[in-house]
């Protein structure tokens, strides 16, 4: 069935005011020869009924989170998402609106994009936001657009290895036809050097990112290599997680010109990757160089306080090829989840949380490194993620432990070669000492028998 | 029923002391913060956030809502964006935790209830476009139009051809020349003619061995189908180029014509527009593209693959461009956008398409003694009606109609685009309205065109705001509330 209100009455008056005799005649724009001649090959209709059998079906075949304890993080958490979140986010005055071009009929998507706004300030200690952008992959890439944009003449972009494999490998993409040159820095000890920076740098150099925690969960010295960048002229790129932000320097006090981040922590489901939420700050002077929509307050013909989007003359519909960005939707909806989020924990909720994240994190690590062969594999001071050393291989542990009720943890092998027997594992304030516990017995009881015949 | 409250900002509602979110006690004996980093990563204090109780912040944000239009309250005939009915089925399905809570780096054998859906995804995307091959990953429409320009330019590459343009008709969507800039190409105007139509002449005084991609809306900005396409796509391909559909508008012609049938060599969806993933005030999106075979091995990676019986995601790809985001697409909405389909199946589709040019040409018919529409008598699933006269005899512009409407409870057309058309007023009623809606939207567009242009000018009289100073609003801008 189609959601079509038309009855076959309806569709006879229909085509007397237009003066056609049938619905195929509105077609007589498109020429007979290019028309499909055949209904298009798609499954059978379902009603609602078969449709929920199938989809519920389907979904219990995957062993979500809900059915085996998750440690996966990489840039998406198992977090904990208060009802207030959904039920905010559910009102389909918010969900089902477009973007707030007309502004008198917008107020309060308008209104909650700039409390989101003056949150991500908040959170990150930079002077301007944008309402979002797609997710944490393209928020660094975009990051570097906006870098060219500021300095034309530069070309270098130096990337420390240690950040998202896949956040580098989208930034390669967006660079492949543009004048900068990437470079990738090695952190060949879980972080990057800052005397390796120092080197690295030279008059040509554009932007340096970095992630702080990074992809390995260690902490970057970002005071240090952000004065570094800072002295050769660069801008300093950093990618940050939300949630860390409860206890750690925020970006703004270390030296950060752009930050920028994944926002699904703050509230948003993991749902296999997306839709998540690509959050960017950045300091005042680069406000017209910042990509995406901006929420601006200002006055109505009454005088009223209001808000509207703003600064548009960067965009793409005003500028077209001369725009900041190609980027149109962003992620709103995904916006208002992450304002009413941080707004439900409040300054106190935050560094609970981050702190819960943190001790529990460091409960598990000296669980774990209790197992005869296991290490922390970087000597680093870490957040909520870390990285150990396994006695042996990665793969088929994996599934061994999944069987057992666990995601126990990315084998980071498969982006880093020289890491094939570590694992990553990441523990957000949901996990619980029994399951830690838990997997420590499941890890333990892995390798016990091994290491005994060996 | 006027509520004071929905107009503070949550930071003027803060009383320190409140807070929603209350977390347990640590159940593991390890030290605070202190003890296990180093003191100068700490931040001392918390983030300066606002500090609510539940029922404030919900009191708040519910009243918030209240001040928006949406699908769900308005008629909302916003050319260009298909604000077509959201059905809350999808609501339901998408949240079940078996797609809520997947985490994307979870091992494929974990997950083939996922890999399934998306795998059959590209299939459907694949069949409708009568392209070959489907990516899924990007995020939305301009993400996919700059996907598939990386994947041309990684074609041309390949075969060691130099191409640096991409033509464009004046009637695109701005995000076209913003993503052949990003590209890596020169962005270049291809003239419309008199029709609304691609100037051939002008198309192939333009053509030449730089061209890299033509980019096509069909149907146009304009409602318009080109019926020239297969000469067009015909000269392109004559000179070496490749035919890029914007599929901005796939709605008009779902199971009537396919991209791949008119000579397109790759396409964007807009999956929250024609498959109906709620625009949640700007976004989530999805925008996948569908290509011809030769493009296929330049897609980003990973690809869902089957093997037997099992589902795979495919990363060796050795032509690919890469990534165009992290993980693996906008997952959340490429599910309401299959759940959208399986309910219509092949029938239902091609009822969206005709409904939705009915409802477009029904909706033109009505209005257009009292409205210039400069393209002809008939349209596609929009059309767009222009001010001009009204405002030459009248002084009533494009944006005092389109303020005017909020006050009969109807959203504004989309106005001022394209930009081709003076005082442009484009509308696209969809096809999941009913003959009494557009009627009465007819009827206050033939009132509001009689109206006096002061009270116009004026307008909306009934919204909680009226005309914001947006000039003020750019020339200082406040983008964060300050104490």
């Amino acid at each position: 069935m189609s959601y079509v209100l038309n009855t076959g009455p309806d569709q006879k008056a229909m085509l007397d005011k237009i003066g056609a005799r049938s619905l195929e005649e509105l077609f007589a724009f498109i020429p007979p020869e290019l028309r499909l001649k055949r209904p298009v090959q798609v499954p059978a209709a379902l009603c609602e009924i078969e449709l929920q059998q199938h989809m519920s079906e389907l979904a219990k075949v995957n062993r979500s989170a809900d059915d085996a304890v998750c440690f996966l993080g990489g840039g998406s958490y198992d977090h904990f998402i208060p009802a207030v979140v959904d039920a905010i986010a559910g009102r389909s005055e918010f969900y089902t609106a477009y973007t707030p071009y007309q502004a008198e009929a917008s107020q309060g998507s308008l209104q909650a994009f700039f409390e989101y706004q003056t949150l991500i300030c908040q959170l990150t200690g930079m002077d301007v936001a944008n309402a979002s952008l797609y997710d944490g992959g393209s928020a660094v890439a975009e990051s570097v657009l906006m870098a060219l944009s500021i300095n034309p003449k530069r070309t270098k972009v130096l990337v420390a290895e240690s950040v998202h494999p896949e956040y580098r490998q989208t930034l390669t993409t967006y660079q492949k036809n543009l004048s900068t040159q990437p470079v990738t820095l090695p952190t060949p000890d879980g972080f990057l050097d800052p005397d390796a920076l120092k080197k690295a740098m030279d008059d040509d150099t554009l932007c340096v990112i970095v992630q702080h925690p990074n992809f390995f969960g260690c902490l970057e010295d970002v005071e240090q290599l952000a004065k570094i960048c800072h002295e050769r002229g660069g801008l300093f790129i950093v990618s940050f997680d939300p949630i860390s932000l409860g206890i750690l320097k925020r970006p703004g006090q270390y030296g950060a010109d752009i930050a920028v981040a994944e926002g699904q922590s703050l509230g948003n489901p993991m749902v296999y990757g997306g839709p998540y939420l690509g959050i960017m700050a950045c300091r005042e002077e680069f406000v017209r160089k910042i990509p995406g929509r901006l929420v601006g307050q200002t006055t109505d013909r009454n005088g009223k306080r209001c808000w509207v989007l703003t600064l548009q003359t960067r965009e793409q519909h005003i500028r077209r090829e001369k725009a900041t960005s190609n980027i149109c939707t962003n992620q709103g909806l995904f916006a208002l989840r992450a304002a009413a989020y941080m707004a439900a924990l409040g300054p106190q909720g935050l560094k609970e949380t981050a702190s819960l994240c943190l001790r529990k994190a460091h409960y598990l690590a000296e669980q774990l490194q209790q197992i005869p062969g296991v290490s922390l594999r970087f000597r680093r001071p870490f957040f909520k993620e870390f990285t150990i050393q396994l006695p042996g291989g990665v793969p088929g542990m994996l599934t061994r432990i999944l069987q057992k009720g666990y995601h126990a943890g990315l084998h980071l092998g498969r982006w880093y070669p020289s890491l094939g027997n570590c694992l990553s594992l990441a523990v957000t304030e949901k996990r619980t000492r029994q399951e830690m516990d838990g997997l420590a017995t499941a890890l333990t009881a892995e390798w016990k028998g091994k290491i005994i015949a060996e | 029923m006027q509520n004071q409250q929905a107009t503070e900002l949550l930071f003027e509602l803060s009383h320190p002391g409140r807070r929603t979110h209350r977390l347990p006690e640590c159940d593991v004996p390890v030290a605070d913060a202190g003890s296990l980093l180093p003191a100068n990563v700490l931040a001392g204090e918390p983030p300066p956030l606002p500090e609510l109780g539940e029922i404030d912040l919900i009191r708040h944000f519910v009243n918030l809502s209240a001040r928006n239009m949406c699908i769900d309250t308005n008629f909302y005939p916003l050319g260009s964006c298909t604000m077509k009915y959201n059905p809350k089925r999808h609501e339901r399905l998408a949240a079940l935790p078996g797609w809520a809570n997947l985490h994307p780096l979870q091992s494929d054998d974990s997950c083939q209830g996922m890999l399934h859906i998306l795998w059959e995804m590209q299939n459907i995307l694949a069949e409708i476009a009568g392209l070959d091959a489907v990516s899924l990953q990007p995020a939305a429409g301009a993400q996919g139009e700059l996907t598939a320009l990386l994947v041309a330019a990684a074609y041309f590459r390949d075969r060691r051809e130099n191409r640096s343009r991409v033509l464009i008709p004046d009637s695109a969507h701005g995000t076209n020349p913003a993503s052949a800039a990003i590209a890596g190409f020169e962005a270049v105007s291809v003239k419309s003619n008199g029709k609304g139509l691609v100037d051939l002449e002008d198309l192939k005084a333009k053509l030449d061995n730089r061209t890299a991609v033509f980019m096509i809306t069909n149907p146009n900005t304009l409602g318009l189908f080109d019926g020239q396409i297969a000469e067009i796509t015909r000269l392109v391909h004559q000179h070496g180029g490749l035919v890029y559909l914007d599929g901005a508008n796939m709605n008009a012609i779902l199971g009537v014509t396919r991209p791949g049938d008119f000579g397109a060599d790759m396409m964007h969806y807009n999956v929250h527009k024609t498959f109906t993933g709620p625009h949640g005030a700007g976004g989530p999106g999805s925008g996948p593209i569908a290509v011809r075979s030769v493009l296929a091995p330049f897609l980003p990676a990973p690809i869902v693959v089957k093997e037997g019986s099992q589902f795979r995601l495919d990363y060796e790809r050795p032509k690919s461009i890469g990534r165009v985001r992290s993980f693996n697409g906008n997952i959340g909405i490429l599910l309401r956008g299959y759940c959208y389909i399986r309910t219509l199946g092949p029938d239902g589709l091609r009822e969206v398409t005709e409904n939705a040019v009915l409802n477009a040409n029904y909706l033109l018919a009505c209005i257009k003694h009292a409205y210039e529409v400069r393209h002809g008598d008939r349209c596609m699933h929009e059309f767009v009606a222009s001010a001009q006269q009204l405002k030459r005899m009248r002084k009533i512009s494009a944006m005092d109609i389109a303020k005017r409407l909020l006050d009969f409870g109807f959203h504004a057309p989309t106005v001022y685009f394209p930009l081709v058309v003076p005082e442009a007023i484009m509308v696209e009623p969809t096809e999941t309205e009913s003959k009494e809606t557009l009627d009465a939207f007819a009827a206050a567009l033939l009132q509001i065109q009689k109206e006096d242009a002061e009270f116009l000018h004026d307008a909306p009289h009934t919204m909680p705001i009226s005309r914001p100073d947006e000039v003020k609003a750019a020339k200082e801008p406040i983008l964060r509330w300050k104490p």
